[in-house]
């Protein structure tokens, strides 16, 4: 490394602060008195400032154990531009909040206006050690290495190198059973060729001409969602089941992914985006768009379910849907590809 | 804090970062309050008003959705007239007729990529009017009657579910509206009026899906509106609400007030008394 | 001897005779600390922490956290009859039956925001003030891991109640791990013991959030504060002020009450805020299902920044022989942050290369005597001001009636156009305060004086600057810095120089290349002089005083 200049600098720096005055004497720390130095009413007064402060804290607590009691956890009261709000956290909030502040303000009134404001000094060390311990400390792990043998005979250091090495694998390996390899789960759903569908929150199948065209059906799910989970005991198929329906005029579909896939301009799509797995459903029936709440991914629902702006990189995939005899729309098999984010082995 | 620097303009410092956390949340307020809007009362259409309905309807409405309602197409107005291209309105119903032009939507104030809601252009019977006019042309979703709309034995939680599920992805999960693409918006919902909700819902105006009776029937409708009525009237136990936008407000409050006051705070405690 | 003394007496010669702690206390209880109010900004994250345990530990005491599913029954009637995990459940008991539940809730929240924020702006005082320098190192080091476990255990605490946003963050946050190519899928099903959402992620996160990550937060922050202890505070410039000792006050009785004063300040003003605003309403959200989702899905600020970097980045995704790499994903939540910590980690050293100096470091830059690295500062700044705006892209969509997209493709242009400027801008702005900076120094400071001169023209009379201000001014000696020079390419052997020479030397011209060189002591002297000169032509001697 080059010999820098700023070291000389930085030498004469304590000189150069008071050199022009032709001073050579320790730095001074300048200090004026303040009106509580000076004034023993001001002082007094800053006394009582403090004392107030302190003594209006105890009765804030006082007030917090009185509203504990007193206020009714569904009282209501009605301020000014803030509205309606609790009226138990206001008042436990309030109480508790200001018996907090009153001290801190208290306290660094104190510090401020009575306690000495004289700034003092303190020397710095620098924290490297001299040369003769940093020797000695050298020393004494050549001596350590030597009486332990540890570069002497290497066979005991590279066994322990070795063990060291593999010892945090039962660590590793506890975690196997965290959970189950993926397999194909986030290949498949539970929709199969003849399941009813039916509206979410009521459960009730779907004929075709229940939905109007500009209509959208919002969340729709396999018939047995709910026996499937009340069986697995948790939300997982309805994660990747969820569909939305949307009606548009046929003359209006310009590609589908399954060719025909549609019952009279009804076309099923996976709720789930392929970008980070958000339900989407805010479908815009005019320009027939269906945009990502989480991230803005949007989708054409008119033309094969294709990416048209945001960070989604692949297509919304189309749930292949006909008839049942009864009437009902139901599926006609699984989805053609995963539902939801991409993975590695996606493919 | 040494003594001779410039002691008088910390505590302005300090002032003005207070005034510009209060600036920037008054302006989130300004801008987070400016998503409500004022509704109108409910009526009841009768035969007895196609005709003065017609009038109406051939003053204020002709000139784009053509005398025979069937719309006029934005080929055949020419260049210079596309303002006045308009859709058919045959089997709209009088629902889509009272929703559009009672919330003053219709007839379109200014053109932009969406009709806003405004102050209505007619007053009740005059909306009346022209929905039975428009109505008498072909079939279409009717404006709900008194009973239709009466909500007080709906399902309070399953009205709140239905809204979860059907409503809250575009309106946001307090129905304070929400952006949808190039400059569309879901706008925030007015509890004022539950006609023009359940009429939302049946004809599904500009960008939003229809939501029929036969996929949401009338008694989630019901539902749908208490939940909205109950939440926008509930109080907020746990304070000013922040515009019920979610995380994105507390962050800016805590920016600003929180962060400004301790801020402050920290310069009254390192400033030199005097 | 006062009954207070010689109780203070008796206390600590027990407690001397038993640990020594006399030798400790003599040594420390008067130990000096320097006052700034921007060295009150780690305090206000250190005691926003300490309010995170306590309320934290209220919290538990309530809180289940369990995925099995319960019907609710309480007192928030329009969730009444509604299916919701035990997590939720237990949180709006929390919320709406135990006096005072939602009022601590509400503080461990805003606490949670206060922590993340205050860390940030103490980040940024020490960066822009170079208080990371030798011999602080490590203790930024730490720092920055404090940071990145704090913006860690935010999230986790704001997915516990299983509410429908929390959720939602929960299910981005797995489809970012399912995109870690060649273990994604795995790690995913291993985190969440099967599919996304099962029953086991909760409770998991129960136990990293309360236990496993605020025990690190912990020790890490003890050596935080041990460091700083020991190896005493910074100080900014000023009389008296050098780079070999501390100017301040006493921990005993000024810091004591300053500092213990200053939780409680911390500590009242979070609890009224929690009083009068509202944050994270749970009830208003509803419980989480996976096919369910509002408008307006942000995650608390502290991780808009990367939800906003998700939201611009363009749709690539590359897919080959059947494998995904979803850069789409990678990209903005984990390369982009992985490159940010890292060069924000590796910061000091970078500098000490450009610099080429070993010294120590006691005294503050004031951030213009730093220009490259006040604008490389400020760059990164605006960088990561405009992700995090872009997190709320759709509400300021909203708010203002403008496109989402077109907001959208603005940030994408403005990620790329808005740094380079902002640094050269702020560069140039740091240039400039130091050239008036020097001419303060050189003619002294302007006193809005106009004279007339014997000739007949016209000129502002300048007095000599204060102390304090030429102090500070004259800091700029120790931030000042010459590109390192290079050796001979070639030494007397004929042996080419080595490469790494050069990168250091490559760096130390992009930092100092640019500079303002501070006047000379005597080029000083002439300069004050003239302004006392000047001065007095228009004052009587005696009236020379300092002023502002």
């Amino acid at each position: 490394m080059t010999q820098h200049p700023s070291n000389e600098i930085a030498a004469h720096d304590q000189h150069g602060a008071h050199g022009a005055h032709g001073e050579d004497s320790l730095p001074e720390i300048p200090h004026v008195l303040r009106q509580t130095d000076i004034d023993p009413r001001a002082a007094r007064r800053a006394e009582r400032q403090v004392a107030t402060m302190f003594g209006l804290s105890a009765v804030s607590t006082i007030l917090f154990v009185v509203a504990f009691v007193a206020v009714k956890k569904d009282s209501v009261i009605n301020l000014p531009v803030i509205g309606p709000i609790g009226g138990q956290n206001l008042a436990l909030g309030m109480a508790s909040g200001l018996a907090l502040f009153l001290i801190g303000a208290g306290a660094i009134q104190w510090a401020r206006k009575l306690m000495s404001d004289e700034e003092i000094v303190d020397e710095r060390k620098s924290f490297s050690s001299d040369d003769e311990t940093r020797d000695a400390v050298v020393e004494k792990f050549r001596q350590g290495t030597d009486e332990s043998g540890f570069t002497k005979r290497p066979i005991i250091r590279r066994t322990l190198l070795a063990a060291m090495a593999l010892v945090p694998i039962p660590a590793i390996v506890l975690l196997r059973d965290l959970g189950p390899l993926p397999e194909k789960k986030f290949r498949t759903t539970t929709w199969a060729k003849g399941k009813r569908i039916v509206a979410d929150v009521s459960y009730k199948p779907i004929r075709p001409e229940d939905i109007p065209i500009g209509g959208l059906v919002a969340g729709a799910l396999p018939a047995d969602i709910r026996e499937v989970e009340e069986l697995q005991g948790n939300l997982n198929e309805r994660a990747k089941a969820t569909i939305i329906l949307v009606r548009m005029d046929p003359s209006e579909i310009r590609g589908q992914q399954i060719p025909g896939g549609d019952v009279d301009g009804i076309i099923a799509f996976s709720k789930i985006c392929t970008h980070l797995g958000c339900p989407i459903a805010l479908y815009q029936q005019r320009t027939k768009h269906l945009l990502c709440p989480c991230h803005q991914s949007t989708f054409d629902l008119a033309d094969k379910g294709d990416v048209i702006f945001g960070p989604a990189a692949r297509r919304l995939p189309q749930l292949p849907i006909g008839v049942d005899n009864e009437g009902y729309l139901v599926a006609t098999g699984d989805f053609q590809e995963p539902v939801g984010p991409s993975f590695w082995e996606r493919g | 804090m040494s003594a001779g620097t410039p002691r008088r303009r910390r505590p302005a410092a300090a002032a003005a970062l207070v005034t510009v956390g209060l600036v920037a949340t008054g302006a989130l307020y300004a801008a987070v309050g400016s998503m409500a809007a004022p509704a109108t009362a409910a009526t009841v259409v009768s035969p007895d008003l196609i005709k003065p309905g017609e009038q109406l309807y051939k003053e204020g409405c002709s000139s784009c959705h053509g005398l025979d309602l069937a719309g006029v197409p934005a080929e055949s107005v020419g260049k210079g007239g596309a303002r006045a291209n308009g859709p058919s309105l045959l089997g709209v119903g009088a629902a889509a007729v009272d929703f559009q032009v009672s919330t003053g939507r219709m007839p379109v104030g200014a053109y932009g990529k969406q009709v806003v809601r405004g102050r209505s252009s007619y007053n009740d019977e005059e909306v009346a009017a022209l929905a039975a006019y428009v109505a008498s042309f072909a079939p279409g979703p009717a404006i709900p009657s008194e009973q239709d709309l009466d909500f007080k034995d709906a399902n309070l939680a399953e009205g709140g579910e239905l809204f979860r599920t059907n409503c809250a992805q575009c309106h946001n999960f307090a129905g304070q509206g929400g952006a949808l693409s190039n400059g569309t918006y879901a706008p925030a919902i007015s509890p004022k009026s539950p006609r023009h909700i359940w009429e939302a819902m049946l004809t599904g105006p500009q960008s939003m899906p229809v939501f029929a009776d036969t996929t949401v029937n009338p008694d989630e409708k019901r539902a749908i509106i208490k939940y909205i009525t109950a939440i926008k009237s509930s109080p907020n136990p746990g304070g000013a609400p922040l515009g019920r936008v979610g995380p994105v407000s507390e962050g800016l409050l805590m920016w600003t007030i929180g962060l400004g006051a301790l801020i402050a705070c920290t310069v009254w405690l390192g400033a030199k008394a005097r | 001897m006062t009954i207070a003394q010689r109780a203070a007496a008796t206390t600590t010669t027990w407690i001397d005779d038993r640990i020594g702690a006399g030798k400790w206390l003599k040594k420390n209880l008067r130990k000096v600390f320097p006052d700034h109010w921007s060295f009150m900004l780690g305090e206000i994250a250190l005691y926003s922490f300490i309010l995170l345990l306590l309320t934290g530990v209220y919290l538990t005491l309530f809180f289940n956290p369990s995925m099995k599913e319960v019907v609710y029954n309480g007192s928030y009637a329009p969730l009444n009859g509604i299916k919701m995990t035990q997590a939720y459940d237990s949180t709006l008991r929390i919320s709406f039956d135990v006096r005072g539940g939602l009022l601590v809730r509400q503080i461990h929240h805003w606490a949670a925001l206060l922590f993340v924020s205050s860390v940030s702006v103490h980040m940024l005082r020490v960066f822009f003030t170079g208080a990371f320098r030798k011999p602080r190192e490590l203790n930024w080091v730490i720092g920055v891991g404090l940071m990145t476990l704090a913006i860690l255990e935010g999230f986790a605490g704001y997915s516990l109640p299983d509410d429908l946003l929390s959720g939602t963050g929960l299910r981005i946050a797995q489809g970012i791990v399912l995109a870690i190519p060649l273990v994604g899928s795995y790690v995913s099903t291993f985190l969440f013991g099967g599919e996304f959402p099962g029953t086991d992620f909760i409770p998991r996160l129960y136990s990293i959030h309360i236990l496993l990550i605020p025990g690190i937060l912990l020790g890490m922050l003890t050596a935080h504060l041990l460091l700083v202890w020991y190896q005493k505070h910074t100080q900014f410039p000023g009389p008296g002020r050098t780079n070999k000792n501390v100017v301040g006050f006493p921990l005993f009785p000024v810091y004591v009450a300053k500092a213990g004063g200053f939780f409680f300040i911390v500590s009242g003003v979070i609890v009224l805020i929690s009083a009068l605003f509202t944050i994270n309403p749970i009830w208003m959200y509803g419980p989480y299902t996976p096919d369910q989702v509002t408008a307006g899905s942000q995650p608390d600020w502290y991780i808009g920044w990367l939800d906003g970097a998700v939201r611009v980045m363009p749709n690539w995704e590359i897919v080959l022989w059947g494998h995904n790499l979803s850069l789409n994903i990678l990209v903005p939540a984990l390369i982009v942050p992985g490159i940010m910590f890292t060069l924000l980690g590796l910061y000091p050293w970078i500098e000490a290369r450009a610099t080429g100096d070993r010294r120590e470091h006691h005294l503050l830059d004031r951030p213009r005597n730093a220009p490259t690295r006040t604008a490389l500062g400020a760059m990164g700044l605006s960088f990561y001001l405009l992700i995090w705006i872009s997190g709320g892209n759709d509400l300021i969509a909203q708010a203002f009636s403008w496109s989402i997209n077109a907001i959208t493709w603005t940030i994408r242009v403005l990620l790329i156009v808005l740094p380079p400027i902002v640094f050269v801008i702020t560069r140039r702005a740091c240039l400039g305060l130091q050239r008036k900076d020097r001419d303060k120094l050189l003619h002294g400071r302007e006193t809005g004086i106009i004279q007339r001169l014997p000739s007949g023209a016209y000129q502002e009379v300048h007095a000599p600057l204060t102390d304090d201000a030429k102090a500070k001014i004259l800091s700029a000696r120790e931030s000042y810095y010459e590109p390192i020079e290079a050796g001979p390419a070639v030494d007397a052997n004929g042996v080419a120089a080595p490469k790494k020479g050069r990168l250091a030397r490559r760096l130390s011209k992009f930092y100092f290349e640019q500079r303002v060189t501070p006047p000379t002591d005597e080029e000083i002297a002439e300069g004050q002089h003239h302004a006392a000169d000047d001065l007095a032509t228009v004052r009587p001697a005696g009236q020379i005083t300092s002023g502002h």
